[in-house]
């Protein structure tokens, strides 16, 4: 599914990642954690395609296909999500006009046909029911005024809305309390498949309770230190980060 | 055959509509340069009655005494007034021999408009279509015509202004320059002067206009030419929405536009008035479009009644246009939603007026300023409440929204209050479309582009709202076309 090699990427002229390899193959979710300042969400952007995210080397490749080459919208009509760690405003937009629009456009990329305003709004039902989002809510402008973890629920129904291939949930626990922690992690679960896979990035094993990952990766100075099973996320939790870094 | 007969019929029906352009002068237009003959050329050109002459020619005295204003926020080279032609008989325009002939980046935007290649032969007037210009006219006459008889039915008067000079004298001179009077400003009263033609509208006591009234079915609305003229009287009771403007960029020689607008409300009534303004701009870097300064005002004379000024412009090189409204009668309301477009080089002064002179008035003013490449945009406006404007009330909401960083936006509010109970309130904001936000949306599968356009009519949505249903499409579609390959 997702393969990455020895990527080396720089924002404005700082170099943050220093060849970092990754592989996830299809149906399995992996978790990365690592120390503040480490490469997470640049590693995140860098794959999204953030415009000023410099690729000085390595290459990411998405079921084959060199994803670095592509447009950022590109990349996400080839199922490529990113759920924001701080999600934007867009003010005057209805939520539910800016999901059906950006879906028509993937569908229209990947040159299959329009979703009808009927399909689209059982298939949005649907879903916000799932993550306990109202009816007020979808008809306001996407994110305004909307609490932490209100745009937090909203990234998780824009993604089963849009029905990736691939996901990477950047923070998406911070600013969760327990319960709408629950309400997200079930969102995700919802999402896993045998087609499908998923990059989870955190600071807290917490989250990993709800969203069991099949791997977790250790990301320090830009470049993964160490890989394991779930159980590296309750060791990590324990003792830190120090060992890496010490060796970094 | 019976089409045949029809449009015979329809076509007849055309010419006697050109009332007032059948004269037996033989020339077709004034010499250029302006002094007392040009007015007299004009005013004869119209077979006009004594007292109009002597109304414009009135008008040129003042105006030879006043000076330019320069307040503006705006540059353009020095007006040559002795260097324009003041009238010219509406004519065929210059015809071409096919679309090929026409600026590409004309024809680009007409498909994004999605106006079918006919349409737009007629428009750019392509030699040939002719016969399509004949169905095409066949099509709005009948349209037309059907409205003119159901209009009638209801007593509501909808002509040009010259051919209300004619028929309905009374009404003109009632209330032809008490909204806007000739000396107003350097502007209105040169179009006083020389005004070659516009509409005009008079809604009977307790009618509500059967139909929205829009320039688009004023047969020769097309070539009213630069310095049109338009009154409005919504009579006791009554109601009537009003739409002036195109979408379509339309090819247009004259440089200087200076229309004048008089809207007249009586007790209860109500008038909305809604804009879209897309003349040529200039190229990109700068060169040619229309200078547009424009004089338009509305006065609610009555108890309760309400003006409603809607406008997105896009359009011309310069702007310079403050719809406003003066609250005279008790518990009048005015309103002002603006939607200002500028790219490359266009600038804009743009705003409104809320004057308060009667008892518990109230106004209600949102401005949105777009600003791209290296245009500028000012909002200037004034609200003011006189001593005995008790329990006035204003709300004023100014938005700009800068794209790039070459470009400029500035808020010029002038507040005057005598009334000690009077309440006005000012909200100003500022903002940059995000590279964040651009990103954001990119990364849910829209283009840069679409998402551009999505973020823009986002941000002037609450305005985009105020329009007609029907115009709000275009205009939404004409707001993201203006601002095309601005971002990035």
């Amino acid at each position: 599914m997702l393969k990455i090699r020895n990527l080396t990427v720089a924002v404005h002229g700082t170099q943050i990642l220093n060849g970092l390899s990754l592989e996830v193959p299809a149906g399995e979710v992996h978790a990365i954690m690592g120390p503040n300042g480490a490469g997470k969400s640049t590693l995140s952007y860098a794959l999204a395609g953030r415009p000023n995210y410099e690729v000085l080397g390595g290459t990411a490749t998405l079921n084959g296909e060199d994803i670095l080459s592509m447009e950022p919208e590109i990349r996400a009509a080839y199922g490529l999500f990113l759920s924001f760690q701080y999600p934007l405003e867009i003010p005057g937009v209805p939520t539910l006009t800016f999901l059906r629009t950006a879906l028509n456009e993937q569908r229209k990329t990947r040159g299959e046909e329009e979703v009808s305003a009927p399909a689209f709004m059982r298939m949005a039902r649907e879903a916000a029911k799932r993550l306990q989002i109202s009816d007020e809510m979808l008809k306001r402008p996407l994110n305004v005024g909307f609490s932490g973890g209100e745009k937090k629920r909203m990234e998780i129904f824009q993604m089963e809305l849009l029905a990736p291939k691939f996901m990477i949930l950047d923070e998406t626990d911070s600013g969760l309390d327990i319960d709408a922690l629950r309400v997200v992690s079930d969102g995700v679960n919802h999402m896993r498949a045998p087609d499908r896979a998923m990059l989870v990035i955190t600071h807290y094993q917490r989250l990993l309770d709800y969203i069991k990952p099949d791997k977790v990766h250790v990301l320090v100075a830009g470049r993964i230190a160490e890989s394991g099973g779930a159980d590296l996320a309750l060791e990590l939790e324990k003792n830190g980060y120090d060992k890496y870094e010490v060796a970094a | 055959m019976a089409i045949d007969k029809n449009t015979i019929s329809a076509v007849a029906e055309l010419e006697k509509y050109k009332y007032g352009f059948v004269t037996d002068i033989a020339a077709d237009e004034a010499p250029k340069g302006l002094d007392e003959s040009t007015v007299r050329f004009i005013s004869a050109k119209k077979n006009e009655p004594e007292w109009m002459l002597e109304w414009r020619l009135a008008a040129f005295a003042r105006w030879k005494t006043m000076d330019e204003p320069k307040w503006a926020m705006v540059k353009y080279p020095e007006i040559d007034f002795q260097d324009i032609i003041y009238y010219s008989a509406p004519k065929e325009r210059p015809q071409i021999d096919s679309l090929d002939e026409v600026d590409p980046k004309i024809l680009e935007t007409y498909k994004k408009l999605g106006i079918p290649i006919r349409e737009q032969e007629v428009l750019l007037g392509v030699k040939g279509s002719a016969k399509i210009a004949v169905d095409a006219v066949f099509d709005s006459v009948s349209v037309a015509t059907t409205f003119r008889k159901e209009l009638s039915e209801a007593g509501v008067i909808f002509c040009s202004i010259s051919e209300a000079i004619q028929e309905y004298p009374d009404l003109v001179r009632q209330y032809l320059g008490t909204v806007v009077p000739p000396s107003d400003n350097f502007y209105a009263t040169l179009n006083c002067a020389v005004f070659s033609d516009g509409t005009f509208v008079y809604i009977p006591k307790g009618v509500k206009c059967p139909m929205e009234l829009s320039t688009y079915f004023r047969i020769n609305a097309a070539n009213t030419g630069q310095f049109e003229r338009t009154l409005i009287i919504a009579d006791e009771g009554s109601y009537v929405s009003y739409l002036e403007g195109c979408t379509a960029p339309m090819r247009d020689e004259n440089q200087l536009h200076a229309a004048v607008v008089e809207l007249v409300t009586l007790d209860d009534a109500e008038i909305r008035y809604s804009t879209v303004q897309n003349w040529y701009p200039g190229d990109e870097n700068g060169i040619g479009g229309i200078y547009n300064f424009v004089t338009k005002r509305g006065d609610c004379r009555g108890k309760r009644s309400k003006i409603s000024w809607t406008q997105v412009e896009t359009g011309s090189a310069v702007t310079w246009k403050y719809p406003s409204c003066i609250l005279r009668g008790d518990e009048s309301i005015g309103e002002f939603y603006s939607i200002a477009v500028t790219n490359n080089h266009q600038q804009a002064d743009t705003g409104t007026k809320m004057i308060h002179l009667g008892k518990n008035t109230s106004s209600r003013v949102i401005a949105k300023g777009i600003s791209a490449g290296q245009s500028n945009s000012t909002y200037r406006g004034k609200v003011s409440a006189h001593k005995n404007a008790t329990e006035a009330r204003n709300f004023t909401q100014c938005d700009s929204l800068l794209i790039g960083d070459k470009c400029g936006a500035h808020t010029i509010p002038y507040i005057e209050n005598a009334c000690m109970s009077a309440v006005f309130e000012h909200e100003a904001t500022t903002t940059k479309l995000g590279e964040d936000q651009l990103f954001y949306c990119r990364q849910r599968g829209l283009s840069e582009e679409s998402a551009t356009a999505l973020l823009v009519n986002g941000f002037v949505r609450e305005v985009m709202q105020k329009l007609p249903m029907e115009f709000a499409v275009e205009a939404q579609k004409l707001v993201a076309i203006s601002l095309e390959g601005s971002v990035g």
